[in-house]
């Protein structure tokens, strides 16, 4: 249990949570969409801070935890072959594939590459032009620029010897899948604050109204989270659905325009699967035909990829909001992040290792 | 890794026709990519995502926000493992 004194404003953090227990009458369902709220959120116990009506459901926003398996196995039968240098962020290597991780790969003699962004792996294309480099590009719309950048540099630079395994995903199809949903029980989105300091939130105003759901645009630090409940909480007591930003300091409504023009250059929508969830029409991106050539699925042909997930694991449950971590009867005993069963339990930003880091082992811990 | 950091911008270059900058995130200096935050200017903040300012920054939210991850470790599980890399520029 966290306590208020470790807010970097205690005060104010005081101030936001009485408001929120004043106006609270009703139990009210909230959905922080991005990992790292969810991270934030139990690193700093706010859900037990919080009046017991109100729950914070765990949405699917941790890039890692929802890159389709298919995508992993592709991943490492790429990572596999001989003359490939595989680069990656350092949260995919111990993501579980249908037999093995990326870790594995490497210490049967893969040369895999962590990197810090997509333009090192550019670097590295053009230091080893006799390799073939790939880079695994996942992620939502905040890293999505980042990929798209390495792509177009790489056509400009004419880098034949470098590729792309691209699986993007899009928070607002997300959304408005969790309200198709006929086990839905969100009642009000915490929107992810860095996808929207990409995209802006003009995504927003129609899926508010379509589904009268308030949506706020909210931050990652502890106080940024506290004040997005509060403004949603404010909204569901009065009836109201309104789209907001609580995060001003970083989003504007348009968002940031020359990385929308980079993104609309080189990708377009896709129908995408989500690990533990399934397809979501229109939900990700691909490489647009200009830059096809840039694309390593089609690149390195892999095909006859057989995926097998894990029987015991209940990701998809989490990830839809369905069951809290510690229900799953995996979580802690035969699952942990040194040893996990699924993605939810490797990224930092899923909710099984957030819950798994900071000691959530029961529903009152 | 949906994390982003913010950083203050002491250089600005351009490198193959792309504009780029040294950034200082609290003491560590890193190259990053500013090709989507074109018109800020040297001592701006900006919130950094995998090598790329996403976003500007006032000072007085960044150096806060800059505060709280160093409280939490979280700079050196960002940086600290960028460091080690050995394609950190």
């Amino acid at each position: 249990m966290k306590y208020v004194h470790e807010f970097r404003d205690p005060e104010l953090a005081n101030n936001i949570l009485s408001e929120i227990r004043a106006v609270a009458t009703r139990p009210w369902a909230i959905m922080e969409v991005c990992g790292g709220q969810t991270h934030s959120i139990i690193r700093h116990g706010i859900d037990q801070l919080l009046p017991e009506s109100i729950e914070l459901i765990h949405g699917p926003g941790c890039p890692v935890c929802v890159t389709p398996l298919d995508m992993i196995d592709k991943a490492l039968a790429i990572a596999a072959m001989p003359n490939v240098i595989f680069c990656s962020f350092g949260d995919m290597l111990r993501v579980p594939g249908s037999e093995k991780d990326l870790f594995r790969i490497k210490s049967e003699g893969g040369d895999i590459r962590t990197v810090y962004s997509p333009l090192d792996a550019l670097k590295i294309a053009r230091e080893n032009p006799e390799k073939e480099v790939v880079f695994f590009g996942i992620g939502f719309e905040t890293t999505a620029p980042a990929n798209a950048m390495a792509v177009f540099q790489a056509k400009q630079q004419n880098l034949k010897n470098f590729s792309m395994l691209v699986s993007h995903v899009l928070v607002p199809p997300a959304i408005q899948a969790i309200m198709e949903s006929p086990t839905n029980r969100v009642q009000a989105f915490l929107a992810a604050g860095h996808v929207c300091s990409v995209m802006g939130y003009t995504q927003y105003p129609p899926l508010v109204e379509k589904y009268k759901v308030p949506i706020v645009v909210t931050g990652f630090e502890p106080l940024d989270v506290l004040e997005g409940i509060r403004r949603v909480v404010v909204q569901l007591e009065n009836g109201r659905y309104e789209i907001d930003n609580a995060y001003k300091r970083v989003v504007n409504f348009d968002g940031n325009i020359p990385a929308q023009t980079m993104l609309a250059e080189v990708f377009q929508t896709t129908d995408s699967a989500w690990r533990g969830i399934g397809i979501i029409p229109q939900s990700g991106w691909r490489l647009s035909e200009k830059y096809r050539d840039f694309n390593a699925e089609t690149k390195f042909e892999v095909t006859g990829i057989n995926t097998v997930e894990s029987p015991l694991c209940r990701s998809g449950e989490v990830l839809q909001g369905m069951i809290k971590p510690h229900e799953c009867e995996c979580f802690g005993k035969n699952c942990t992040p040194r040893k996990p069963l699924g993605a939810t339990m490797v990224s930092s930003e899923g909710a099984c290792a957030a819950y798994y880091n900071y000691g959530r082992f029961t529903a009152s811990a | 890794m949906c994390l982003a950091i913010p950083g203050k911008v002491v250089d600005k270059f351009e490198t193959d026709g792309v504009q780029m900058g040294k950034i200082d995130f609290d003491g560590i200096t890193k190259t990053i990519c500013l090709a989507y935050v074109p018109d800020i200017r040297i001592g701006e903040y900006a919130l950094i995502h995998v090598g790329f300012a996403i976003e500007r920054l006032d000072e007085k939210s960044a150096l806060e926000t800059l505060e709280m991850f160093r409280e939490l470790g979280v700079l050196e599980e960002e940086l600290g493992a960028v460091q080690e890399s050995p394609l950190a520029v």
